[in-house]
This record gives structure tokens, sequence and C-alpha cells, in this order.
């Protein structure tokens, strides 16, 4: 048991001085993904279940294209930046709360990536 | 810390069943929570009867009526009865409330009662409020300036005072804070809604020279942006008051100033 104070407790470590720029992120991005989503969506939709070529056909397109490679990337910012609060909401453990923090953040941006170079791949294959 | 389950010295347990009061034709059924430090039992829930027409309209007539008449052991706290002081704070019917300005009429069937949640109780209904205590003298709840001190008063216009109107009543209950589940969950290092709503009333008090430390201060994921907009805070606060819109605006100025 540690003699601290209540106050000192309270104080901690002081502020982080961050905190803004992901929640300033977090609102950017729904707000983009609410134009995204149903413009990624409607084509990607009509081309599901028509084969390989009519996906090649529909993302050789830069208007396509670049719908789907933004969408793929801001979900993935997204979907990262909801999983953040995730985690550092429901994990009390440090160490594995800072291991998942690492994780999540390499799987967002890999994903994001990975997203971007499909398209990309898709667009230049056509 | 999350936890959705109750530790096992925690688990509530079926408590002793109190007499009726002889004679009385107006009883109300009340089930309450007991904890005793010093008999190493677990909790349990007693159940008493309050005979209605000896006994005042609110839940805290019902605690008193109990308490002088059936058993003196029951221990909670209370001091002004009309919902000034924030002592009475508790859970009743399943909401935080005071229980001097809850009327009984109000809960439909048997009135539960049980300590605010999630807080280390002390005895029966009282809840060790240090640490919330603690957190409101974080956000040195005081005008703080750095120009000479004036002849008279620090002048404010009548608008400039209305901002805090819906800010100044709080009176430090912990309903709100102890209704949130982020508070729940990461009460140590969050502030909860109570203490940045009183963040704020200085923060938008025309008179204070230490707006930008304050924000400074707060610019933190886990004091002030672990609140998600739950709201719980504002539906159960006994006084009307909106501490998640307090907390909004606290965002606002966070990204007015970074923008």
């Amino acid at each position: 048991m540690a003699y601290k104070t209540d106050y000192a407790r309270v104080r901690g470590l002081g502020s982080a001085h961050e905190g803004v720029g992901h929640w300033w992120t977090q609102r950017l991005t729904s707000i983009a993904l609410i134009v995204l989503t149903p413009l990624f969506v409607i084509p990607f939709g009509r081309a599901l279940g028509n084969g390989h070529e009519a996906l090649v056909a529909t993302y050789s397109s830069w208007g396509h294209g670049f719908v789907a490679a933004a969408f793929l990337l801001v979900g993935a910012v997204h979907l990262m930046h909801g999983l953040q609060v995730v985690i550092e909401d429901y994990v009390p453990n440090h160490s594995l709360r800072t291991a998942l923090l690492v994780a999540n953040t390499l799987f967002g941006w890999t994903l994001g990536a990975a997203g971007v170079l499909g398209v990309a791949t898709l667009l230049f294959s056509a | 810390m999350v936890q959705l389950t109750l530790p096992r010295n925690s688990t509530i347990r079926t408590g002793k069943t109190w007499p009726r009061p002889e004679g009385a034709g107006n009883i109300r059924k009340f089930r309450i929570y007991r904890w005793n430090p010093d008999d190493g039992e677990n909790p349990r829930v007693d159940t008493y009867f309050v005979d209605l027409d000896d006994c005042g309209p609110m839940v805290l007539d019902a605690l008193i009526w109990i308490k002088s008449k059936v058993d003196p052991t029951l221990t909670f706290r209370r001091s002004c009865r009309e919902g000034i002081c924030g002592s009475c704070a508790m859970n009743i019917d399943g909401s935080n409330t005071l229980a001097c300005i809850y009327g009984m009429d109000e809960v439909k069937g048997d009135v539960a009662i049980y300590p605010l949640p999630h807080m280390p109780v002390v005895k029966d209904l009282i809840p060790d409020l240090t640490h919330f205590y603690a957190q409101h003298a974080s956000i040195m709840p005081w005008l703080e300036t750095q120009s000479n001190t004036p002849q008279k008063e620090w002048r404010q216009s009548e608008d400039d005072r209305a901002k805090l109107d819906g800010l100044y009543e709080c009176v430090m209950c912990a309903c709100c804070s102890t209704s949130c589940p982020s508070y729940w969950w990461n009460g140590d290092r969050y502030l909860g809604p109570a203490a940045l709503l009183h963040a704020y009333r200085w923060i938008i008090d025309s008179r204070d020279e230490a707006t930008g430390e304050r924000l400074d201060d707060l610019h933190d994921p886990f004091k002030l942006y672990r609140c998600h907009t739950i709201m719980n805070c504002a539906k159960t606060c006994p006084k009307g008051l909106n501490p998640a819109k307090a907390i909004a605006e606290i965002k606002k100025l966070m990204v007015e100033r970074a923008l």
C-alpha cells in the first residue's frame, strides 16, 4: 500500500496534453463515412457476384477507384480510433493495454494500406 | 476498472425481515442494502415496513422513520432535507437521486434502496466519496486571477453571469458520476461528470484568468475524453442539470483552440 494522498492519486502524472486530435479525427471520419459508405456500397454491391471481370471493370474507373480507396482508408482510420477507445475503456492492465494499442495501430494502418493497394491494383490492372 | 460481476465477498444476500408496525393500515415495503464492515459478513438486503400515516412523504422521511422506530443501526447521510446539501444521495428504485426530494409516491411497488453504485461502501448507504472530492479539488474550483485584485468586486456583466446558470447549482451529490459507466470503469483517471461540470463552470466564468491552464489540465484521453455522451448523468441529476452538455462545451473549446 502506497501512502499517497487522494489528491496526489488524482493528479497522477498530470495531463497527457493529447486527446483532442483523436476526438476530432473520429468525428471527421464519421462524417466522411456518411458520404463515402453509400458511394462505395452501391457500385460494389452491383459488381459483387458478377465475377472478377465485373469488379475490375467497376474499379478501373478513377471515380469508383478513388471512392473505394477513400472509403477503405477512412474506414480503417475510423475503426482504429474506435477500437482504441474500446481498449482504453475496457482493458485496465497497463501492459496489456499498451500491447493492444500498438497492435491496433499496426492493424489499422495495415488494413488501410492494404485496401488502397488493392484498389490501385484493380485500377491499374485494367 | 471493468468488473461486470460482484466479487464473492460483495455478493448481496437476503437479510432480515423486520416486523410490521402494529395497528398500521397504510404500509409501504422497503428493501434496503445493509453492510457492516465490522461483522465480516456479506452485504444483505433487509426488508422493512413503514407506516405511511406516521411518516412524511419523502424517501428520506421513511429512512428516518425506520432509524427512529425500527432499526437504529441503519446508517445513511442526511442533513438539509431540501436538496441543497447533497448528503442523502443514494440509489432509489434503480436511479441515483436525493432521498430528501424523492417522493415515495414516485416509486411503484416496493422501494429498493442501495448506496451509490460502484463506489466503496463505508457502511450501509454511505459511499466513500474521498476520491470524488479529490477529483473536484483537482479542477481548481475557485477564481484564478493574475491581475491586481480590484478595490471592490470582480465585475461581471449580466450576460456573462447568466452563462453560469445550470452550472453553479450543482451540489456535488455524486449522483451523476456514479451513474456513469465510464466513471465506473475508469474512475481512477476519468474525472467524471460532476468534476467536469465544475471545471466548465470556472472555464466559462468571465472573471477567471486561467482558462488556458484549465483546458491544458483537462487535455487528456482519460481525464476528459472518457465521456462517450452516454447521458446517464443528465438523466439522473436530481437538480435537473446537464453535465454532458458542459463536457461537450469543454470539448468544443478544445477543438476551437486547436484549429
